[in-house]
C-alpha cells in the first residue's frame, strides 16, 4: 500500500465539540430499493471523515444526500444547523455552505476557469466581480494552478480539472466540503496532486467527508473511517483501529480485497 | 538499437526518439487527385461519367443565361431581340422583365411613395440585430434592438406614434411592479408584472392613445396589411417570427422538462398538437377561424395573426430541438450547479441554456430557414409571398404573359442569399462558440 510521506501537523487540525453535520435514522428509497437503512451519524467541526465500502453500498448516496443532491424519505439531516426539508430556502442555505467535488469534477465547459470559479460567488453571494476573481485566483494559487485561468476546462488535464474542482468549491468559502470519489476518474498520476490539495485543505481544519478508496488518505489524514455495506453503516473507527483491529467479518474481508495484493 | 534482435526479450531505450517529419511525397493536390477521383478504374469511370454529365448540363444551360436580355418592355420584344441578335431557334433568359417589375417582388402593393419607409425598417434591421448577433459590437446598442420591434412596426404599418409608444409603456409597467415585487417572492412579482402590462394594454392603452393621438396628433400616413406583399412580407414576417419563435421555444422545452405536472403537461400538448398539424392548417385557422371566436367587430390584423401562427408552428419544432440539447449535457453540469446554490433560473441561465443552445445551433438555424421560407405559403391566406403571389400578378399583365422560369429563378436567389446567409452564420457562431480542443 502506498503511504503519503507528508507530516501533518495535527496541532491546526482540532475537532470542536460543536456539531457539522447530523444524521438520525436517516432512510431513503430509489423506488422499492431500500438504498440507505437507517443511518447515524454525527460529524463535528474540523473531522476529516473517509467513507468507503464496496461498490453499491450507499456511499454516494449518503454524502450526496447531505446537500440534497438526494432526498432522503424518512429520518433527519441537520447541516449546520438547518434541516434539510423540502424547503427550498433551506436547501438553498445548505448548498451554499456545504462545497461538493464529484468525480467525474463537472466543471461547466462553456466557462474559462476563472469564470468557473466566480460564477457561485457572483450570483449566488452577490460578491462584486473584481473581489470574486480576487479570491478566486487565491484559490487557484492554491490549488497551484494560477497560470491556467483563462483557459477552458478541456484543455487541462484530468488531475488539473479536479483542483480547479476544488478551487472552485472554496470560493464559496464553504464550511463542510463533500468529496465523492474525487480521485476513481483520474490516472495513477495525477492522483497524487489532488490528494495532496485535499491534505494541504485538511491541514486547514476544513470539515471533510470524503467517499474513496485511496486508503492511504484515509491513514493519513481521516481522523475516521465509515466503512458501508448494503446501505448500513457497519463499521467506524479511528483510522489505526480500523485497519490493523477490523472488527466486523465483513470489514475484514473488504480490507483483505482491497489490501491483500 | 539496430543489435536488438527479436528473440532478445529485455529491452531498454537508452536514447528517446525526436518527432520526426512525414515522408516526402505523401501530400499535395496530384496525390489528392489521384486519391479521391481516380483510386481504381471503377473510380475513374465514375469520374468521367460525372464530368460529362456537368458538361451537357452546362452546354444545354449556358446559352440560356448568356443569351440574357436586361433592355426591353415586353416578353414579346424580348424573344424580338433574342432571335435578332441569335437566331430564330435561340432561347435566352428576359432578366427585363426584373428590371422593370423588382419594386413589386421587393414591396408588393406598398404605396410607392412610401418605399422610403420599408428601406429604412430594413436598414434599421441590420442595425438593430449587429449587437445581437454579433460580440464586437458595443453592447450598448442592445437598447436600439430592444425599442428596433416597435420603431419597424411603426414604420411599416405608420399611423399614430403613440400606439407604439403605449405599448412599450406596458412593458416599462410591468417591468416597474416586477421591480418593486421582486423583494416579496420571484414568482409573484413575476404575476404582478405580467398582470399589470395586460392591464394596461387591454383596458388603459386605447383611451391613451386616442388622448395622446388627438392631443399631439403626430404620425405616419397609414398602410394597410393587404398592401404589404412581396419580399417586405416574407421579411416581416419571417424576422418577427424568428425572434418570437426562440424564446417561446426555449420555454417550452424547459416547460417539458418541468418537474411541474401541470406546466409539463401543457407544454407536451401544446408541442405535440402543432408538430402534428400541417402549417397550412393553422394558417387557415388564423385566416378564418380565429373571427369566429373572436368578438363580433374586433378587426384583428391578417399579418399579425399570421406571425402568431407562423411564431407558435416555429416555437414548436424549436422546443424540441433545443430538448435535443439539453438532453445531451451530462446530469452533472446540473448537480454542480446545484451544488454550489445557484437556484433553479440561474443553473438554467448561466450553465444549462448556454450549452444547450450551443449544441441545438444546428438545428435550430435549420428550423429558422426553413420558417422563413414558410413565409411563401401564407398566399393561401389571400396575402401577396413574393413566390407566387406576386409572380402570378407579373404574369397576369399582358406585358410579361407567359414568362416562365425568370420570376421563380429571381426569388429563389433571393431567398438562398438570406436562407445562405443564416446558414454561414450558425457555421461561424458554432465555431466562435467552439471550446474544447482548441
Amino acid at each position: 500500500m502506498e503511504t503519503i510521506e507528508r507530516a501533518i501537523d495535527p496541532s491546526h487540525m482540532k475537532i470542536s465539540d460543536e456539531i457539522a453535520i447530523q444524521i438520525r435514522a436517516m432512510n431513503k428509497w430509489y423506488g422499492q430499493f431500500h438504498v440507505l437503512r437507517d443511518i447515524n451519524l454525527t460529524v463535528h467541526r474540523g473531522e476529516r471523515i473517509v467513507i468507503c465500502g464496496p461498490s453499491g453500498s450507499g456511499k454516494s448516496t449518503l454524502i450526496r444526500c447531505i446537500n440534497r443532491l438526494e432526498e432522503h424519505q424518512s429520518g433527519q439531516i441537520v447541516v449546520d444547523g438547518t434541516e434539510l426539508t423540502s424547503d427550498l430556502k433551506n436547501i438553498d442555505t445548505v448548498r451554499s455552505e456545504v462545497g461538493m467535488v464529484f468525480q467525474h469534477f463537472n466543471l461547466f465547459p462553456h466557462l474559462t476557469i476563472l469564470e468557473n470559479c466566480t460564477l457561485a460567488p457572483i450570483w449566488v453571494r452577490k460578491v462584486p466581480k473584481e473581489e470574486a476573481e480576487e479570491t478566486a485566483m487565491h484559490f487557484l494559487r492554491k490549488v497551484k494552478i494560477p497560470d491556467q485561468a483563462h483557459k477552458y476546462p478541456g484543455q487541462l488535464s484530468g488531475g488539473q480539472q479536479q483542483r480547479v474542482a476544488i478551487a472552485r468549491s472554496l470560493c464559496m468559502k464553504p464550511r463542510i466540503m463533500l468529496f465523492d470519489e474525487p480521485t476513481s476518474a483520474l490516472d495513477p498520476e495525477m492522483i497524487k496532486e489532488v490528494l495532496d490539495t485535499m491534505i494541504s485543505l485538511a491541514e486547514e481544519g476544513m470539515t471533510m467527508l470524503c467517499v474513496t478508496h485511496e486508503m492511504g488518505f484515509a491513514q493519513a489524514v481521516a481522523n475516521r473511517v465509515v466503512f458501508m455495506d448494503q446501505g448500513q453503516i457497519v463499521e467506524q473507527n479511528t483510522p489505526r483501529e480500523f485497519f490493523n483491529n477490523p472488527q466486523s467479518e465483513r470489514t475484514k474481508m473488504f480490507l483483505s480485497q482491497i489490501l491483500g495484493h | 538499437m539496430s543489435d536488438t534482435h527479436a528473440q532478445t526479450v529485455p529491452f531498454v531505450r537508452d536514447t528517446m526518439l525526436p518527432q520526426a517529419a512525414p515522408p516526402a511525397g505523401q501530400a499535395g493536390a496530384v496525390r489528392w487527385l489521384r486519391e479521391n477521383l481516380f483510386s481504381g478504374w471503377v473510380n475513374t469511370v465514375l469520374t468521367l461519367l460525372g464530368l460529362l454529365a456537368l458538361f451537357v448540363l452546362v452546354k444545354e444551360m449556358a446559352p440560356w443565361f448568356l443569351h440574357s436580355v436586361w433592355n426591353a418592355n415586353t416578353l414579346t420584344e424580348c424573344r424580338q431581340i433574342v432571335a435578332d441578335r441569335w437566331g430564330p431557334d435561340a432561347t435566352g433568359a428576359c432578366w427585363a422583365m426584373i428590371r422593370e417589375r423588382w419594386p413589386q417582388f421587393l414591396f408588393g402593393f406598398y404605396p410607392s411613395n412610401l418605399y422610403w419607409r420599408p428601406v429604412t425598417a430594413l436598414v434599421l434591421l441590420f442595425v438593430a440585430l449587429a449587437p445581437v448577433l454579433f460580440p464586437g459590437v458595443p453592447r450598448r446598442l442592445m437598447v436600439f434592438s430592444v425599442l428596433y420591434p416597435f420603431l419597424g412596426f411603426w414604420l411599416l404599418w405608420g399611423g399614430s406614434i403613440w400606439l407604439p409608444v403605449v405599448a412599450i409603456l406596458g412593458f416599462v409597467i410591468g417591468y416597474a411592479v416586477w421591480r418593486v415585487l421582486q423583494r416579496r417572492s420571484p414568482l409573484l412579482a413575476l404575476l404582478g408584472g405580467i398582470v399589470a402590462a395586460l392591464v394596461w394594454w387591454l383596458f388603459l392603452a386605447g383611451p391613451v392613445n386616442e388622448a395622446l393621438t388627438s392631443a399631439l396628433p403626430l404620425g405616419l400616413e397609414m398602410v394597410r396589411s393587404d398592401r404589404f406583399g412581396g419580399f417586405v412580407l416574407s421579411l416581416t414576417i419571417g424576422v418577427a417570427a424568428i425572434s418570437l419563435s426562440l424564446p417561446l421555444g426555449i420555454m417550452l422545452a424547459l416547460g417539458r422538462q418541468s418537474d411541474m405536472f401541470l406546466i409539463k403537461t401543457m407544454s407536451v400538448c401544446f408541442i405535440e398538437f402543432i408538430r402534428g398539424v400541417p402549417l397550412i392548417t393553422l394558417l387557415f385557422t388564423a385566416s378564418l377561424l380565429l373571427n369566429y371566436f373572436l368578438p363580433p367587430g374586433t378587426n384583428f390584423d391578417i399579418i399579425l395573426r399570421v406571425i402568431i401562427m407562423v411564431t407558435l408552428f416555429a416555437a414548436a419544432y424549436i422546443a424540441e430541438v433545443i430538448r435535443g440539447g439539453l438532453a445531451a449535457l451530462p446530469r452533472g453540469q446540473y448537480e454542480a450547479g446545484n451544488a454550489l446554490g445557484l437556484n433553479y433560473f440561474q443553473a438554467q441561465r448561466l450553465i444549462i441554456l448556454p450549452q444547450a443552445l450551443k449544441i441545438s445551433i444546428p438545428g435550430i438555424v435549420s428550423t429558422f430557414i426553413g420558417l422563413f421560407k414558410d413565409t411563401t405559403l401564407v398566399i393561401f391566406v389571400g396575402l401577396l409571398d413574393p413566390l407566387k403571389g406576386i409572380t402570378d400578378a407579373v404574369r397576369a399583365s399582358t406585358d410579361w404573359k407567359g414568362i416562365y422560369w425568370e420570376p421563380y429563378i429571381f426569388v429563389g436567389a433571393i431567398f438562398f442569399l438570406f436562407c445562405f446567409g443564416m446558414s454561414r452564420y450558425s457555421m461561424h457562431l458554432e465555431r466562435r462558440l467552439k471550446r474544447d480542443h482548441r
